[in-house]
């Protein structure tokens, strides 16, 4: 086991629409909570990992977009490093940052995420998305990921392993559990029959299973184990950190991203799927939760929906599955959500997440995707994250 | 040779063409749909680059495709921004090529209603004007 990394603070702006703040603002508000949280200063930093996706195109801040928020909070003198991985960023800057820290580089290192959606025009932020795409390859096709996700799904519909009343279903878990989420942007329950009838988006994907435009910042202090004492509170350790980038699938099949990231993080923590007490997974579109389930071997490939019928996934349930809303709820700002779902999990570890806590968990995952690349997500991070003291 | 119209349902916007893609895109533009193959382990590779993602050998060349094969599976589009905002409702799909790879396409000429997993398509060629086209498919007789 390398030596230990732990989760010292974490921090969030509420996801939603955030018309009359800048990026700097969001990103000062879950930067402070998790300095707070930490129990440090910004002096207290010694190396930051800023992940954003579309500030280029949609604020024109191509560059140095880590440095300008940071100094809004005073970080400054210390190694930035803009990270950029489209949905999967958040999380891409917390794994460099545990690396950081299992390197020796530093001690103490403060992972950010920060996106701001919501623009004059709306065709400029689906232009941004798009981009998430090897555009040589598929700027002619018009291209829109709830369509790729369609499709995925599309495949399990036709084979009879998921119901449209599945589809639905799981949209309804999530906004169930974003209600109680006092972060999430969409906390308005939901009936399967409204989210059937809701727009049509992108066969069989209907406008209430999707998640959509969003604004919002989520930050993350790791620290190596013992820098930042916390007497009184429970310490939640990395127990692994795995990534990957995609890759073209073979003809024959193969297990996907996340199932290899997956593995290779079972393996690092010398752990397995039926370990894991509580997920956040990348349900860009709240069906994906099925698929995932799945891939992560929370279940055996094409059991997904029987999994989620049995009620394992619900919050109070075997395995509950993005208790936060996931990112059809709670919000998908896409550089931040990797950092986003951490969170959740940090403070379900802790027991400190409202009403919205699980029973007891010990061991959590998170599974962020992002891009994509004829097939395959263009980048996956897993992580998993253990409460290292009993509870009481 | 299949066929290339200019008379086309969807946007074709000009794709980026460069040293590795001009033989790809000279071929569209005259009908013919061509992919690299490994002359190493024999797999058509899409989309078509000089190095085989399977075996990793740089032994590739051009190969006509059959321009034949069927949907794996699809979405049918009904919310698009952009160009792309006024011809909804549009097909997104991969296509399995009887040769192997699947691709990402749209699939035209079709009752978007009607469209199934499954179904046999062949590839139609829609010109940019700009001496490339996009390779679309539409159904084909089984
Ligand atoms: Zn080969």
């Amino acid at each position: 086991m390398a030596e230990d990394v732990v989760v010292a603070g974490v921090g969030m702006h509420p996801f939603g629409r955030h018309s009359g703040r800048s990026l700097k603002d969001l990103a000062r508000v879950a930067g402070l909570r998790a300095l707070l949280d930490a129990g440090i200063g910004p002096q207290g930093v010694q190396m930051v990992y800023s992940s954003n996706a579309m500030a280029g195109m949609l604020q024109g801040q191509e560059m140095v977009r880590g440095q300008t928020v940071l100094r809004e909070i005073g970080i400054e003198g210390v190694p930035v490093v803009n990270v950029e991985n489209a949905c999967a960023g958040g999380s891409t800057a917390f794994a460099q940052a545990v690396m950081a820290i299992r390197s020796g580089a530093a001690d103490v290192v403060l992972a950010i995420g920060f996106e701001k959606m919501f623009v004059a025009d709306r065709s400029r932020t689906l232009d941004a998305l798009e981009s998430a795409a090897d555009l040589d390859v598929v700027a002619g096709l018009g291209i829109q990921f709830t369509a790729v996700y369609g499709m995925r799904l599309r495949a399990r519909l036709a084979d009879g392993s998921i119901a449209r009343q599945d589809l639905a279903d799981v949209a309804v878990k999530s906004h169930a559990n974003g209600v109680r989420n006092p972060y999430a942007q969409h906390r308005v329950q939901v009936t399967a029959a409204q989210v059937l009838e809701s727009r049509a988006i992108a066969d069989p994907l209907t406008l209430l299973m999707c998640s959509s435009i969003c604004d919002g910042a989520a930050a993350v202090v790791l620290a190596r184990g013992g820098a930042l004492p916390q007497p009184g509170r429970p310490t939640v350790r990395v127990l692994a950190s795995a990534s990957t980038s995609g890759f073209t699938l073979d003809p024959a099949g193969g297990p996907s991203g996340a199932t290899l990231c997956a593995q290779r993080a079972y393996e690092q923590a010398g752990a397995g799927p039926g370990d894991v007490d509580v997920a956040e997974v990348h349900d860009a579109m709240a069906p994906a939760e099925l698929l995932y389930a799945e891939q992560l071997g929370f279940c055996p490939p094409g059991d997904g929906a029987r999994f989620f019928r049995s009620g394992a996934t619900a919050l109070d349930g075997r395995l509950p599955i993005n208790p936060s809303g996931g990112l059809a709820s709670r919000g998908h700002p896409v550089g931040a959500t990797g950092l986003a779902q951490l969170a959740e999990l940090t403070w379900q570890l802790r027991g400190e997440a409202g009403e919205r806590q699980v029973h007891r968990p010990r061991i959590a995952l998170a599974q962020n995707s992002g891009g994509w690349l004829e097939g395959e997500s263009a980048a996956v991070n897993v992580h998993l994250l253990e409460r290292t003291q009993r509870w009481t | 040779m299949s066929e290339v119209r200019s008379n086309t349902a969807l946007p074709t916007p000009v794709p980026t063409i460069n040293p590795d893609s001009a033989e790809f895109w000279a071929a569209t533009a005259e009908g013919r749909f061509i992919t690299r193959r490994c002359t190493n382990c024999a797999q058509y590779i899409w989309y078509p680059r000089p190095i085989c993602p399977f075996c990793h050998s740089q032994e590739t060349t051009w190969e006509p495709l059959s321009g034949r094969g069927v949907i794996y599976s699809f979405s049918v589009v009904r919310k698009a921004g952009g160009d792309w905002k006024g011809v909804t409702p549009y097909v997104l799909a991969y296509v399995e090529l009887d040769e192997g790879p699947r691709m990402m396409t749209n699939i035209v000429d079709c009752d978007v209603e009607q469209v199934a997993i499954g179904d046999p398509v062949e590839v139609v060629f829609e010109d940019t004007g700009e001496g490339s086209a996009l390779p679309r498919f539409r159904p084909a007789p089984r």
